[in-house]
């Protein structure tokens, strides 16, 4: 179990060590010396009015909720999927392969059921128009 | 399926580990250097494209990226008056860490069987291997977003918030169109699905449609144009590091060109065989020898730069597309699709399951699949379908779709009288 997951572990200490490395090399070798014109916001030249902290379309917000909705559909198809075969099958699989006269509609038709509960509420937000962007 | 556990004993805890380091040393090092020269390749290829020269003073163009680093070291770090200044320093590394971690479980070459024992070339080849890779690479938004919002540029805010809520629109298709891969291959280990694929023949014949979706969804999830628009230089600077400077700049740049190079390299794990070498099973039988380590290693190396070049390719060939186009292709088309796709494998495969075609072949040796004829065949009779009978205006809103019916006949009739059409206030 260690073996399985130490490998991900040493890799993430060693990229956040080079991270960190690659942030405090640069900043060592030369500190920041900022004056007033530095710190204003790039916007191509013209002076800026205002700031960033304003309001923002309310659609980013709704991909956001559908995102997790469908995200929380695929993470619920992948196991389903990688077990797919034995699942339409009605006795183990021998060698991989299924012996004759056992498949079975069981692993297609639960998902469809689950596909067909997520397509009314897909068709109900296309329908009201959540997918448009105009 | 290989396991290489009963056959060749453990490598003690230390071996392990000293080979991992060796491993993950090796590899870090190719990708940084390889970044490093993806940015050159991609200014050559740029130049060759367009006509020109590119890059050529350095070291005739060779030590260019030597001197672009060297440069952003050097460079002073500039922090803009109203930045959040803790997020504005985390989110480089945030965009940084997700890009170069998630490669861990992609296998790149055939294992080892060295005297110290069998050395799998993957970093860690976890039995959740696929998932890991979606909730790694998926860590990456939160360092663009936080780098637009913690700016405190309406541009780079604007970039931040585009490439979220385009990331998180693809991620779903990507998502969707690598299940058909896991119901042939019956596993999440991408170990598995190399294996499967060696054995049925490669998935780009397997799963065509998924191979498209994929393909398009990883151009997004890396956004490279045709897909750029959080970045899009004409309209936002450069959206979300337009204030970032020096070496903070560089790690942006280093985890988008990493992350190009996953993306290619799952595709290539995923749809292409990984580093299976095409009808010949020599390499996926043992012994497994350093010879064959070393050339599957170099058709992994081959499989990963044609998509690199095919992402610089596509680069110089497609414009960009405007936004509400690029979600509805997300989400109308690509979501949709993925699912019906699903639907049609799983059917399909139940069906080669209950005439028992399953693991059948034909010809001599084990190179041709009844199975994979099959998936073939369903395939192309749905690329048809897809390419000439779908029309892309249908679905993704062309651009008269946004006029009301009555300026749009208006129109009509203006260009089916040869009337030059003339610009009215509010166009």
């Amino acid at each position: 179990m260690e073996r399985t997951y130490l490998p991900v572990l040493l890799l993430l200490g060693f990229v956040v060590m080079n991270a960190v490395m690659m942030l405090g090399l640069s900043h060592l070798t030369l500190r920041p010396r900022p004056t007033a014109v530095k710190q204003t916001p790039y916007e191509s030249g013209i002076p800026a009015l205002g700031d960033a902290r304003e309001r923002f379309s309310v659609k980013f917000y709704m991909v956001a909720v559908l995102f997790i909705i469908f995200d929380i559909e695929t993470v619920f198809m992948i196991p389903w999927g990688a077990q797919f075969r034995q699942l339409s099958c009605a006795v183990p699989l021998a060698g991989n392969i299924c012996p004759a006269g056992n498949t079975s509609f069981f692993g297609l038709a639960e998902m469809l059921v689950f596909i067909g509960i997520l397509l009314v509420g897909f068709a109900y937000v296309w329908k009201k128009g959540a997918l448009q962007w105009d | 399926m290989n396991n290489y556990v009963t056959i060749y004993p453990p490598q003690s805890t230390f071996l392990f580990v000293v080979f991992t380091i060796i491993k993950m040393v090796i590899v870090f090092t190719v990708y940084m250097v390889g970044v490093a020269l993806l940015t050159l390749a991609e200014r050559k290829i740029s130049a060759w494209m367009q006509d020109r020269h590119g890059p050529n003073r350095v070291g005739k163009g060779w030590l260019q990226p030597a001197a672009d680093g060297l440069k952003n070291i050097m460079k002073e770090e500039t922090y803009p008056g109203a930045a959040y200044t803790p997020l504005f320093v985390l989110a480089p590394v945030l965009s940084f860490i997700p890009a170069l971690v998630t490669w861990a479980v992609i296998p790149f070459a055939a294992p080892w069987a060295s005297r110290w024992g069998m050395i799998d070339m993957v970093l860690a080849p976890l039995p959740v291997g696929f998932l890991f890779i979606l909730a790694v690479s998926s860590l990456g938004v939160y360092g663009i977003v936080l780098a637009g919002w913690s700016s405190n540029n309406k541009y780079a805010l604007l970039g931040g918030l585009r490439s979220s809520a385009q990331m998180v629109s693809y991620e779903i298709a990507m998502g969707m169109s690598t299940i058909p891969v896991l119901i042939l291959a019956g596993n999440v280990s991408l170990n598995q699905i190399v294996q499967q694929q060696a054995t049925m023949g490669w998935n780009v014949l397997n799963l065509t449609v998924a191979f498209f979706i994929f393909m398009i969804a990883a151009f997004a999830e890396t956004n490279r144009l045709p897909f750029d628009l959080p970045e899009a230089e004409s309209e936002l600077i450069t959206g979300y590091h337009t204030e970032y400077s020096a070496m903070k700049f560089s790690m942006f740049f280093i985890a988008e060109y990493a992350n190009m190079v996953t993306a290619s390299g799952l595709m290539a794990t995923l749809f292409f065989g990984g580093w299976d070498i095409p009808f010949t099973l020599w390499d996926n039988i043992a012994p497994h020898t350093l010879l064959k380590t070393v050339i599957t290693q170099g058709f992994f190396a081959f499989k990963v730069l044609f998509f690199v070049f095919f992402f610089m390719w596509i680069r110089w060939t497609l414009p960009r597309f405007r936004y509400d186009q690029l979600m509805s292709l997300g989400w109308r088309f690509l979501l949709p699709l993925a699912l019906a796709y699903i639907v049609i494998i799983a059917s399909v495969v139940l069906g080669i399951d209950a005439a028992g075609l399953w693991g059948r072949y034909i010809g001599p040796g084990r190179i041709l699949s009844v199975a994979n004829i099959i998936l073939l065949a369903v395939n192309m009779v749905l690329c048809f379908l897809l390419f000439w009978v779908l029309d892309r205006g249908r679905i993704i809103s062309p651009a008269y779709s946004r006029l009301e019916r009555r300026d749009l006949e208006r129109l009509r009739a203006m260009s089916a009288a040869r009337i030059p059409v003339t610009a009215e206030a509010g166009d």
